[in-house]
């Protein structure tokens, strides 16, 4: 039908540089109630999670992007447009997926879908075309002529994110889109936000209170706890930049932490009895490490990288980095 | 990224002369749009058209269909055997003025009015509907505005329908064309503000009501309280000797309010044996009240939808 995709979003998610949403001393106080204090953050194209406690201020920062509040004081930017005054172009070019129930049970998956496509301003033929095809990539099939009462959870979260991709955003806003779902929906869940973000060329902005899970699929990753940025980082950064590394030697730990310690790195026991960690204040300390394991002619099983505040996260290509080093 | 192009790239054609490709189902990726994107005009165009139907269970389950439609033939049923009547009798004019049909139906209509508007506004209250709107391009008003256009739309044609009908009759029974399509113009006009005035009351009674159950019971009640309360205000005012106020005292039933505009406006008789407007003056009020009432009922809906979906 139409052949753009390949070339213009192909073209525009090798740019990475411009970046989707852009806060600039971003507050919103409800009453007495801060939800949003001094957010000045970037998040670049591409899968970027969202990360805070229930009332961290992630519902609030969304409703800011969608235009449907405005800020307090400072300023939104959302795919280079301005969120206290460009509100109807963004929704246009801008999906998003609720973290409450919003689903009638009365109609079914088609219906529905086909009517939301309408009011995102497409004309009745293109929305029951593009409705069956986005159901059938959130993975609705037969069961899309049903009601939605009769839906499971894991459905009913495929037919909300498939009313927020139909209108084909070039950005969507997923709010806890994992939110009730079992291990197994969690995962699949997780890996259409994936595909939506590579295959689909569409930027993807995913919140969750579980950094775990995001960490898998994200580009990018957001921190907010109270209303405040925490950290934002890319996930490649995350492993390069932060964290401690895991070694373990064939021998003579003890000596080698004792050499250590001496040239200034924080070493603390990994509970193994040959083996330990060492906080990676810089490249150095790796030098360190292996001159130690050098000079003594003792064997080095493993150097790993860990880290400080993300959780449990190997990236492969990471890990064959580490291993080679 | 040549996952990337590889998914969404073009459809590879299938050309005529290889017919065993043609019956191979290809995954072509997600296909993205970039044909016309409509403004506020169409989405809300849309909405309101999808809420008429959905007034009259169309695109809904079977059981939504019901209601409705046995109102609306019931509504359809005096028009039919007056028509019957007077065809068959070969009476010189119908035994019920187009206005005064709609007072005589007054407690079909405040059903109809009772089981159409929540299901207009109540739903996407309930279920939480409301956010999906929101993200999309329109203003919160546009929402409130079709929901309100679509349900007067939907009442007007439940009683202009009749109205037609009994236009027909008495075109069939050869009464005399001018006197009664008169009549019919003004049941159309009085028809057409009724149908505002009551989607007004409903749809305020029905956002403020998210269980449709209570919204339906909640809808009938204000329609007969406020026709009693009139009618016994009326009364009493008029056993005191107030004459004016008992005439005024009418306003506060929306079907007397437009009864009165019928007898100011177009001399019918009125069908209620206490209500008739006295002179210009009368008129011109129960018309400010009439207008009064309904773009109180839009501001109010439109304030309501104001909050509806924020934090």
């Amino acid at each position: 039908m139409d052949n753009r995709a390949a070339g213009n979003r192909g073209a525009g998610a090798t740019l990475p540089i411009v970046p989707a949403i852009v806060t600039d001393s971003l507050t919103r106080t409800f009453g007495l109630v801060t939800a949003l204090s001094q957010l000045t953050v970037e998040m670049p194209t591409g899968v970027v999670g969202l990360v805070g406690a229930n009332g961290a201020g992630k519902s609030t920062l969304i409703k800011i992007l969608l235009g449907l509040l405005p800020p307090t004081s400072g300023r939104a930017q959302i795919l280079g447009m301005d969120c206290r005054t460009d509100g109807l172009q963004i929704r246009q070019l801008v999906g998003y997926m609720p973290e409450s129930d919003c689903l009638p049970p009365d109609v079914s998956a088609t219906e529905f879908v086909v009517h939301l496509a309408r009011m995102s301003g497409l004309p009745s033929a293109v929305a029951r075309e593009r409705t069956a095809d986005t159901l059938r990539h959130v993975g609705l099939y037969e069961e899309r002529y049903r009601p939605i009462g009769g839906y499971s959870t894991g459905m009913k979260q495929r037919v909300k994110l498939a009313q927020a991709l139909v209108h084909d955003p070039k950005l969507v806003l997923l709010d806890e889109p994992t939110n009730g779902l079992d291990p197994a929906g969690r995962d699949e869940m997780l890996g259409l936000i994936q595909r939506i973000g590579s295959e689909f060329s569409i930027s993807v902005v995913v919140t969750s209170h579980l950094l775990g899970e995001l960490e898998r699929i994200a580009d990018h990753i957001v921190v907010i706890e109270g209303g405040v940025l925490q950290r934002s980082t890319s996930t490649a950064d995350a492993t390069q930049l932060s964290g401690v590394v895991l070694v373990e030697v064939t021998d003579q730990a003890a000596e080698i932490i004792a050499r250590l310690r001496a040239a200034g790195a924080q070493v603390a026991d990994a509970g193994g009895s040959q083996s330990f960690t060492v906080e990676l204040s810089d490249e150095t300390v790796l030098d360190a490490v292996q001159r130690a394991v050098a000079d003594l002619g003792v064997g080095l099983i493993r150097m790993q990288r860990r880290r400080h505040h993300l959780t449990e996260f190997f990236q492969p290509e990471q890990e064959a980095a580490d291993a080679q080093q | 990224m040549p996952s990337n192009e590889l998914a969404a790239g073009p459809p590879v054609p299938v050309t005529p002369t290889t017919s065993a490709a043609e019956d191979v189902i290809h995954d072509i990726g997600f296909r993205h749009y970039d044909g016309a994107r409509f403004g506020r005009g169409w989405i809300v165009r849309s909405l309101l058209v999808e809420t008429v139907r959905g007034i009259f269970g169309l695109g809904r389950p079977a059981k939504s269909k019901i209601m409705p439609w046995v109102l609306f033939g019931i509504l359809m049923l005096p028009p039919l055997i007056i028509a019957l009547w007077v065809i068959l009798t070969g009476g010189k004019d119908l035994p019920l003025s187009y206005t005064g049909y709609l007072s005589s139906m007054q407690f079909v209509i405040s059903l109809f009015v009772a089981g159409a508007a929540p299901y207009c506004v109540s739903r996407d209250l309930r279920h939480g509907v409301i956010p999906l709107y929101l993200s999309r391009p329109m203003k919160r008003s546009d929402y409130a505005l079709a929901k309100f256009g679509g349900l007067s739309i939907g009442l007007f044609l439940v009683l202009a329908v009749p109205e037609t009908l009994l236009l027909l009759g008495a075109v069939l029974a050869k009464l005399s064309i001018g006197h009664q399509l008169a009549g019919w113009a003004g049941g159309i006009a009085i028809s057409a503000i009724l149908a505002l005035a009551l989607s007004s009351v409903g749809l305020v009674i029905a956002a403020f009501t998210p269980r449709r159950g209570l919204g339906v019971a909640a809808i009938v009640t204000t329609l007969l309280v406020a026709s009693g309360m009139s009618f016994v205000l009326s009364g009493i005012a008029e056993q005191k000797g107030y004459l004016k106020l008992s005439d005024y005292v009418a306003m506060l039933d929306p079907f007397r309010l437009v009864d009165g505009l019928a007898v100011a406006w177009f001399g019918v008789s009125s069908s209620s044996s206490t209500a008739p407007p006295p002179g210009a003056l009368g008129g011109t009020v129960f018309a400010l009240v009439a207008a009064a009432l309904v773009g109180g009922g839009v501001a109010i809906l439109v304030r309501r939808y104001r909050k509806v979906g924020v934090v």
